[in-house]
């Protein structure tokens, strides 16, 4: 497989931009100018990327939602709010290949009709957010943006946002509402972003690993994207992988990857020679998997949901034999507890309620009833809400709970 | 007292604002350039915020206790942040944090005597492939060990 997301992370100063001229940079952009908006969306369609922020979108048909002949002009707004934990891909592609991502934001501006593309960057990602703003000077100055890209009539401007430390800002329409200038609030769907997004206008939200595979598929062409991976995922991933392994970092693997494969050839397999006891694939939301259910599980959006879970973002978070299950879960309703915007109830107060008798639980204060209360909850929180920030609490919940339940059956115990 | 930003940092939010389509949306920028200037957004910074963006003080009071990077208060020359999400927790975060406490002598939230660093915990940076870690201000700091923070506390006084 030809590396289509980081030919270019081992590259000395690949950052810059005469570095990523020299290895071919910015071809697809005279490309593009010779084909039609609708051929470039067709082409993506035909590769068969979908999108990977998490729920895995065929990206060429969301582009196609966009009204035609509109007023009111389409906007390109950029997912570089990276907050799922487990998860650090994105901050690679920006830190390593800034130019990779400019690449991919031109080619899908254009093939939407956008002139106005705003990278929505997490705050704490300030490194990340200097490289690339040096990056889009550059692009700039060499008329890689602006008013006449290229001399070929085409103009986008590319703004930078920086977050101020909001998961739920992660969440594409709390996104927008955040760049209008509110508090991060995740609005009601339909309408859709792509009706009626940011400003009000047409919006295309993308994440950042979907935008860096653009280039690729159109200087080789869709055939050759779509002829990595599986039937149905086709291209490849950007896997991150931390907690108990060897080598944890980013890498790109064909989709449909076995799952211990990866771990034990990438990520150097679990640490300190211990047994593998839980894998969370793709990010902290999706449901945790036990090693058993690991074992043939390939990482693939159809694979991992017949396993119950989902490839989500590509954060895998690997836990061995000593892992304490009860506490790794605290922790995670830490988070969302923490993260819940308030505007829904079953979210607000079920996120509370979770933290609240689980933090009893490790405090050796748990009651008999409590996992039934816990699984009863995780269920009234599910597709009840404005987002699915109250799913991503509830499924690792129910997981947790149903496989592991003798440790927190003990847990109770005392 | 009335607050201003710096001639330089003014210029900066007029060419920011000019970037959207609506004024509005330079709310954040404007509050990381308050920030930037003064290391927290005070009373006087929020009115200076509200006049600039033509908005109602209840709105950005309302953006600042959303977006939790922006302080309130003045904080230790020093920001600490020690990440205690999933995949630094199972990597030794809470050896981190009860390290940096003892040797700071102070609690999560907590302010050294002598005002050279603050303590805080704080959710995944996005840095899991280098847990344990912590943020110092805006920079990060992974693989920590004992001997790396005393180092890391020591370059930074
Ligand atoms: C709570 C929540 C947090 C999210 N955080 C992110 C994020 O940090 N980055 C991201 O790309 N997508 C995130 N998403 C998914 C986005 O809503 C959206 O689906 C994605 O940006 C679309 O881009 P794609 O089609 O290219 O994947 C999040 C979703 C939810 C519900
Ligand atoms: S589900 Fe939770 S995070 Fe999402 S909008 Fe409702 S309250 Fe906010
Ligand atoms: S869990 Fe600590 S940086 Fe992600």
């Amino acid at each position: 497989m030809d590396q289509i997301l980081t030919h270019n992370f081992k590259v000395m100063n690949a950052a810059r931009l005469n570095a990523y001229l020299g290895r071919d940079g910015y071809r697809s952009i005279q490309k593009i100018f010779g084909m039609q908006p609708e051929a470039v969306i067709n082409e993506v369609k035909a590769s068969g990327l979908r999108g990977r922020g998490g729920a895995g979108f065929p990206t060429g048909t969301k582009w196609g939602f966009v009204p035609k002949n509109l007023p009111l002009q389409p906007v390109l707004c950029i997912n570089a709010d990276e907050s799922e934990p487990g998860t650090f891909k994105d901050r690679a592609i920006m830190e390593r290949d800034p130019h990779l991502l400019i690449e991919g934001i031109i080619i899908a501006a254009y093939a939407i009709g956008a002139h106005e593309a705003f990278i929505y960057i997490r705050g704490e990602y300030f490194r990340p957010y200097l490289i690339l703003q040096a990056a889009v000077a550059e692009a700039y100055e060499t008329g890689f943006l602006g008013n006449n890209i290229l001399n070929r009539g085409f103009k986008l401007d590319v703004t930078i946002h920086r977050g101020g430390g909001a998961y739920i800002c992660g969440e594409e329409t709390g996104l927008i509402t955040s760049i209008e200038g509110f508090r991060g609030y995740p609005r009601l769907k339909p309408p859709f972003p792509a009706v009626k997004g940011l400003y009000g206008r047409p919006t295309v939200v993308n994440n950042v690993e979907t935008l860096a595979a653009l280039p690729y598929i159109i200087n080789e062409g869709a055939a050759k994207y779509a002829s990595v991976g599986t039937e149905k995922s086709k291209g490849s991933k950007l896997m991150s992988v931390a907690g108990h392994v060897n080598k944890p970092g980013v890498y790109e693997i064909p989709l449909g990857m076995p799952l211990i494969t990866f771990l034990n050839e990438y990520a150097g397999g679990v640490w300190k020679n211990r047994k593998l006891k839980a894998v969370i694939p793709g990010g902290s939301s999706v449901p945790v998997m036990t090693a058993v259910e690991a074992r043939d599980t390939l990482l693939d959006y159809e694979s991992t949901a017949q396993h119950g879970t989902m490839l989500g973002s590509g954060g895998m978070i690997v836990m061995d034999e000593t892992a304490d299950m009860v506490m790794a879960l605290k922790v995670l309703s830490d988070f969302y507890h923490h993260e819940s915007c308030g505007q829904c109830t079953p979210c607000r107060e079920g996120t509370g309620w979770i933290n609240k008798i689980l933090k009893r639980i490790i405090d050796g204060q748990g009651q008999k009833d409590d996992l039934e209360m816990l699984l009863k909850i995780a269920d009234n929180m599910v597709g009840r809400t404005i987002c699915v920030l109250a799913d991503a609490l509830a499924m690792p919940v129910k997981s947790f709970i149903t496989k592991f339940r003798k440790e927190f059956e003990d847990r109770i115990k005392g | 007292m009335a607050f201003n930003l710096s001639i330089e940092r003014e210029g900066e939010l007029k060419a920011v604002i000019a970037r959207y389509p609506v004024t509005r949306s330079a709310l954040l920028p404007a509050l990381w350039l308050v920030q930037d200037e003064t290391g927290f957004v005070s009373d006087e910074a929020v009115a200076y915020v509200a006049k600039t963006l033509d908005l109602p003080e209840a709105d950005v009071y309302g953006a600042l206790t959303f977006y939790t990077m922006f302080n309130r208060r003045k904080l230790g020359r020093h920001h600490i942040q020690v990440c205690t999400n999933i995949c630094c927790w199972l990597r030794g975060s809470e050896d981190v944090l009860k390290y940096l406490k003892a040797k700071l002598n102070i609690d999560v939230g907590g302010t050294t005597k002598d005002g050279a660093f603050t303590l805080s915990t704080v959710e995944c940076l996005g840095a899991c492939g280098g847990a344990p870690m912590m943020m110092v201000d805006l920079e990060y700091y992974e693989d920590l060990t004992p001997v790396k923070i005393d180092e890391i506390l020591k370059n930074l006084k």
